[in-house]
């Protein structure tokens, strides 16, 4: 598995994670490595411009979507996740890597929540919970959050998020300050993750375990 | 939203320390033990701060924060004498999510901006320490609470954000490790005039101080040091019984209890807070309420 680095975001969390469940997984920014791995991983916190920049300049778009072309696994993290969308909202409007059609909107800061004003970026812990027409069934079996209580409390750090067109991808929703926003999707071999698992505490490993059986399907 | 718990830890060479407004530090133990202790206890953060790094200009945290970030997996902020980009970049590559700046942002505004440009502004936490003036007005310190900056702490902290802050954190200097309670007006008076999260940090002495500086300083995040500790450094003497380490030991080996504050657990703390109607992230399944 590769954790692309683009110089952004701290590879280290997800590494020590990978580690911890027996995820072979190596730090790297050579493209070649990237569209030949087993599975890829992008993670990041950071501008989401300034990220698709250091992407193509590195060539590290098309090594992402050639890896996505052989069917290997792509996952996205926090950052990483909104790179998968077709297109951002952040500092101006830029593309994605399009693997997710939909937009990366901003919360709103100041607007008025039950609390007090909303303070962006929303950072803390909050639930993850099944979209409410699939709470009947429970559609996280075998798939990366596996095992994990409807609501379980993940850690986020973000000022934007994600709203794919098509609702069918998101596999979980959470909430800020009276906002609902999607919190993790999947299409097929792309998932990604608004929270970072890495710094979720043991929960957030036990996603890791399940990428671990995800990848090697 | 949830209120967030952030144990701190004060550290100096390799041992976890605690002083009285910021001076007399003493030993308590490996911080290792205290942040596995509060990591399984239920943290949702963990503060760690170099207590001398701006003094002597070392940074002799990062083989702690290696070893930490290898079996804690909870959000780590690491602060105390980062000067430069490089510096941050070494306490990121060691495993920290976070750095907390204060000495050096004071001293070089644009360091934040560097930063939040480098690493996001979610990585940048800038730390005011704030001193209550006799007449009331408030001044910003830098140097582990050792010198005076001139600076106002609430037109800081605007400058603060706009340089691309994430967060702040909010310590007054004349309530830390008193057990006094949080300086809830302070803390109020920054939260309300920026749009980022703020992390009160100083003084807490029992349970009432935390509801407080929620409900009425509107504190998004709180910091635990003396309340956390010194429970968890009583069964760190008892297990280490060999413990040698340099600095000032007395108080662990006379076994002392400190009175100022009431020890308490996370678990004992979320407990009070969803009773008091501060929402937070409830304890999971089969965590020992008694632990950290």
């Amino acid at each position: 598995m590769a954790i692309v680095d683009f110089g952004l975001g701290n590879l280290f969390s997800v590494k020590q994670a990978c580690q911890k469940t027996g995820i072979a997984a190596a730090v790297t920014s050579d493209p070649e490595e990237v569209a030949t791995a087993t599975a890829v991983i992008l993670p990041g916190v950071g501008a989401f411009g300034d990220a698709m920049q250091t992407l193509k300049m590195r060539s590290l778009d098309q090594a992402v979507l050639e890896a996505h072309r052989l069917g290997k696994p792509i996952v996205g993290i926090c950052l990483g996740m909104q790179l998968l969308m077709s297109t951002s909202h952040e500092f101006g409007k830029h593309d994605g890597l399009g693997l997710i059609e939909g937009d990366v909107v901003p919360f709103q800061p100041g607007r008025e929540s039950s609390n007090g004003r909303l303070k962006v970026p929303h950072i803390g812990w909050e639930p993850i919970c099944r979209p409410v027409e699939h709470t009947s069934s429970d559609t996280w079996a075998g798939g990366p959050l596996a095992g994990l209580r409807n609501g379980e409390y993940m850690y986020f750090v973000h000022s934007f998020y994600v709203k794919p067109s098509d609702v069918s991808v998101v596999t979980s929703i959470s909430s800020y300050g009276g906002t609902e926003f999607c919190s993790s999707l999947r299409k097929g071999r792309v998932v990604g993750f608004q929270f970072h698992p890495e710094r979720s505490g043991p929960e957030g490993l036990r996603i890791y375990e399940n990428l671990a059986r995800f990848i090697s399907k | 939203m949830t209120i967030r718990i952030i144990p701190r830890l004060d550290i100096k060479g390799p041992n976890l320390v605690k002083g009285i407004q910021m001076e007399g530090l003493r030993v308590l133990g490996k911080p290792e033990y205290f942040a596995r202790r509060y990591y399984e206890g239920g943290a949702d953060e963990l503060l760690y701060i170099d207590a001398v790094a701006s003094l002597y200009c070392r940074n002799s945290l990062v083989e702690i924060i290696e070893r930490t970030a290898r079996e804690i997996f909870i959000p780590l902020t690491v602060g105390g004498g980062l000067r430069s980009i490089e510096d941050v970049r070494t306490v990121l590559r060691a495993g920290a999510d976070k750095v907390a700046i204060n000495t050096a942002a004071i001293q070089r505004p644009e360091l934040i901006r560097d930063v939040s440009r480098a690493f996001g502004s979610s990585t940048v936490v800038v730390s005011i320490e704030a001193f209550r003036k006799p007449d009331g007005k408030y001044e910003c310190y830098t140097d582990y609470g050792r010198e005076r900056s001139g600076k106002d702490p609430f037109e800081w902290a605007m400058k603060a954000v706009e340089l691309g802050a994430g967060e702040l954190m909010v310590t007054a200097i004349n309530r830390e490790g008193t057990g006094e309670g949080f300086d809830f007006e302070l803390v109020r008076r920054v939260a309300e005039s920026v749009s980022v999260p703020v992390i009160a940090c100083g003084g807490a002495g029992k349970l009432e101080h935390i509801s407080e500086v929620v409900q009425k300083g509107k504190a998004d995040a709180f910091s635990l040091a003396s309340m956390l500790h010194y429970p968890v450094a009583s069964d760190y003497q008892v297990q280490n019984a060999q413990f040698a380490a340099e600095g000032n030991i007395e108080f662990l080996r006379k076994q002392c209890v400190y009175s100022r504050v009431q020890g308490s657990s996370i678990g004992e703390i979320k407990v009070y807070l969803e009773r008091s109607g501060v929402p937070c992230r409830p304890l999971a399944v089969g965590m020992v309420s008694g632990a950290g």
